[in-house]
């Protein structure tokens, strides 16, 4: 039962994976070219999700969507765990006021809205893929330093460290082959959610045109085109909020399927 | 010149200095095996901590522990780090959480020989191979490719002596290394133990609360309560003469096959009781 989570977590998310590789060489239609005698078709055939306000076909814009997703998950989830893992296991190996220091300015960054970054580099460098990836990538750090630090107290706490620590193994030694092999699991844990939570915060972004811009298309910025159209076309805001929702919970399930997968305490007897 | 030289250790933690040993003084000489034996809180393994500089943060330490004429107290931890695993390597008591779960055997305890002695892992394995055979694993190849959660705890307990070994140390102090294995699992390592420490003549500070597991093991033993020194001797002197009453009661329960049958068998408070002499 649990390993049905983690494999309907799988399956999602190989979707997501491999439509925005598909889209990397084939799309039913030109995601961008825009296609005056077609607009706002319903589903049927060739447009299998129908089209939008310009004619586009909207399956082809939703698989080119995918790659932005990957690339502002893959992006801004690396960016937060390169940044927050090796600054929570300092955090928890040290103590004292390293520790306070590090956690104190991961409250602040925690409390300041990703969104309002989010403006405020876009207003700065424009709108774009790699500010919406920073602003989603720093807000993430501080979930990250948590877990980490929180992993490597354990982890320093242990009998194996001790004994690490007897047979003459430094610090930095402990932190390389002790302490970052027992907290992988639940970074990997912490990553898979954090990649829904920055889909969501991408798909939000872009709707308000502060992600990619256009003609790029995005399942944010297709939910913005449809608005307009809402009572004209309401299916065409329907597929990019579907997507949004399926690779949400992919992720999620994902996390979840690993957390229950990789705790020992919660593992089935085989 | 002794290997180890104790002399008036203090030892005691948090704000409050609460005491955990207090004026402890020994020595022990190289090839030397040297028994602790006190109940749990008397200060034994915060000793054999203090002696590898393992103490945690908040302990407040004082005295002299000389190591092959090195001062331990003080020493910063890359001049511990450099003398651990070299000079001194330590047994610890809970062969289920003492190797780390996601290391394979072989390269946890070829670790040791890495750190100090820069050894390429090639040659390295050879060497775990023939220390992990030495210590009694039947099958060195496999355990050493396995990972601590495929070996059982007599297992565990004997890779990690290998460990404890393998840098060929001046000094080995093993804290209660049996206390979580069966009888049977515990004759057949405290055998190995006592081949091994022949084999490379290292001194040994062997730390038990149990007299029997002991006195298989080392000829001198000390007696310690309450963080103090309370009785030094040999093994046989304590068994046949134990001065303090404290270690008459140890002796009492430690030969409870000389209890007469039908009688009550005999405890430590029946010679010591500690409201009486505290």
């Amino acid at each position: 039962m649990k390993r049905a989570q983690l494999f309907a977590g799988l399956a999602l998310v190989a979707l997501v994976v491999v439509t925005a590789v598909v889209s990397l060489f084939w799309t039913p239609f030109d995601p961008i070219r825009v296609v005056p005698g077609q607009r706002l078709l319903g589903p049927g055939w060739p447009h299998l999700l129908g089209t939008d306000g310009f004619g586009i076909d909207i399956a082809s814009r939703l698989m080119v969507g995918a790659r932005t997703v990957l690339t502002v998950g893959i992006i801004s989830v690396g960016l937060a765990a390169v940044v927050g893992v090796p600054l929570g296991m300092l955090a928890g190996q040290n103590g004292g006021w390293v520790d306070e220091v590090v956690m104190r300015v991961g409250d602040v960054v925690y409390a300041f809205p990703a969104l309002l970054l989010a403006i405020l580099l876009a207003s700065v460098f424009g709108a774009s893929t790699v500010t919406a990836m920073v602003a989603i990538g720093v807000a993430s750090i501080p979930a990250f330093a948590r877990v980490a630090r929180a992993g490597t107290l354990q982890v320093m706490a242990s009998d194996f460290v001790l004994a690490a620590r007897a047979s003459g193994t430094s610090r930095w030694g402990i932190a390389r082959r002790h302490v970052l092999p027992n907290i992988a699991p639940v970074v990997g844990v912490q990553a898979s959610v954090g990649f829904a939570l920055a889909i969501l915060a991408e798909a939000a972004l872009s709707y308000l045109g502060l992600a990619t811009p256009r003609p790029t298309p995005t399942w944010g910025n297709m939910l913005r085109d449809a608005q307009q159209f809402l009572f004209v076309a309401p299916l065409q805001a329907l597929w990019p909020g579907l997507a949004i929702a399926l690779a949400v919970l992919g992720f999620n399930l994902l996390g979840d399927g690993l957390r229950d997968y990789l705790d020992p305490r919660l593992r089935e007897v085989p | 010149m002794s290997l180890l030289e104790v002399r008036e250790l203090d030892v005691s933690f948090g704000r409050r200095r609460a005491p955990a040993v207090r004026g402890v003084s020994f020595s022990l000489d190289a090839g030397q095996r040297l028994g602790v034996i006190g109940e749990s809180g008397s200060g034994k393994t915060v000793t054999a901590l203090a002696v590898t500089g393992l103490l945690p943060e908040n302990a407040h330490v004082g005295g002299s522990v000389r190591l092959g004429g090195t001062e331990m107290i003080g020493l910063d931890e890359r001049g511990l780090a450099r003398l651990r695993g070299d000079t001194v390597s330590m047994v610890f008591q809970e062969p289920m959480t003492a190797l780390d779960p996601t290391m394979r055997v072989g390269r946890q305890v070829a670790e040791v020989l890495r750190l100090h002695q820069g050894a390429e892992s090639g040659p390295a394995r050879d060497r775990v191979i023939a220390m992990l055979d030495e210590v009694g694993l039947a099958d060195p190849e496999r355990v050493a490719d396995a990972f601590p959660h495929q070996l059982s705890g007599g297992q565990r307990q004997r890779a990690i002596l290998a460990m404890a070994l393998i840098n060929s140390p001046d000094l080995v102090i093993c804290d209660e290394p049996t206390t979580a294995l069966d009888v049977t699992v515990q004759a057949l390592v405290l055998a190995k133990l006592d081949e091994v420490l022949q084999a490379s003549g290292a001194a040994c500070l062997f730390i038990s609360h149990d007299l029997a597991v002991v006195s298989q093991v080392c000829d001198q033993v000390l007696v310690m309560l309450d963080g103090r020194i309370v009785e030094t001797g040999t093994v046989e002197r304590l068994f046949t003469a134990p001065e303090h009453p404290y270690t008459r009661g140890l002796v009492a329960t430690a030969q409870l096959e000389r209890a007469d049958p039908g009688q009550r068998l005999p405890t430590v408070d029946d010679f010591y009781a500690e409201a009486e002499h505290g």
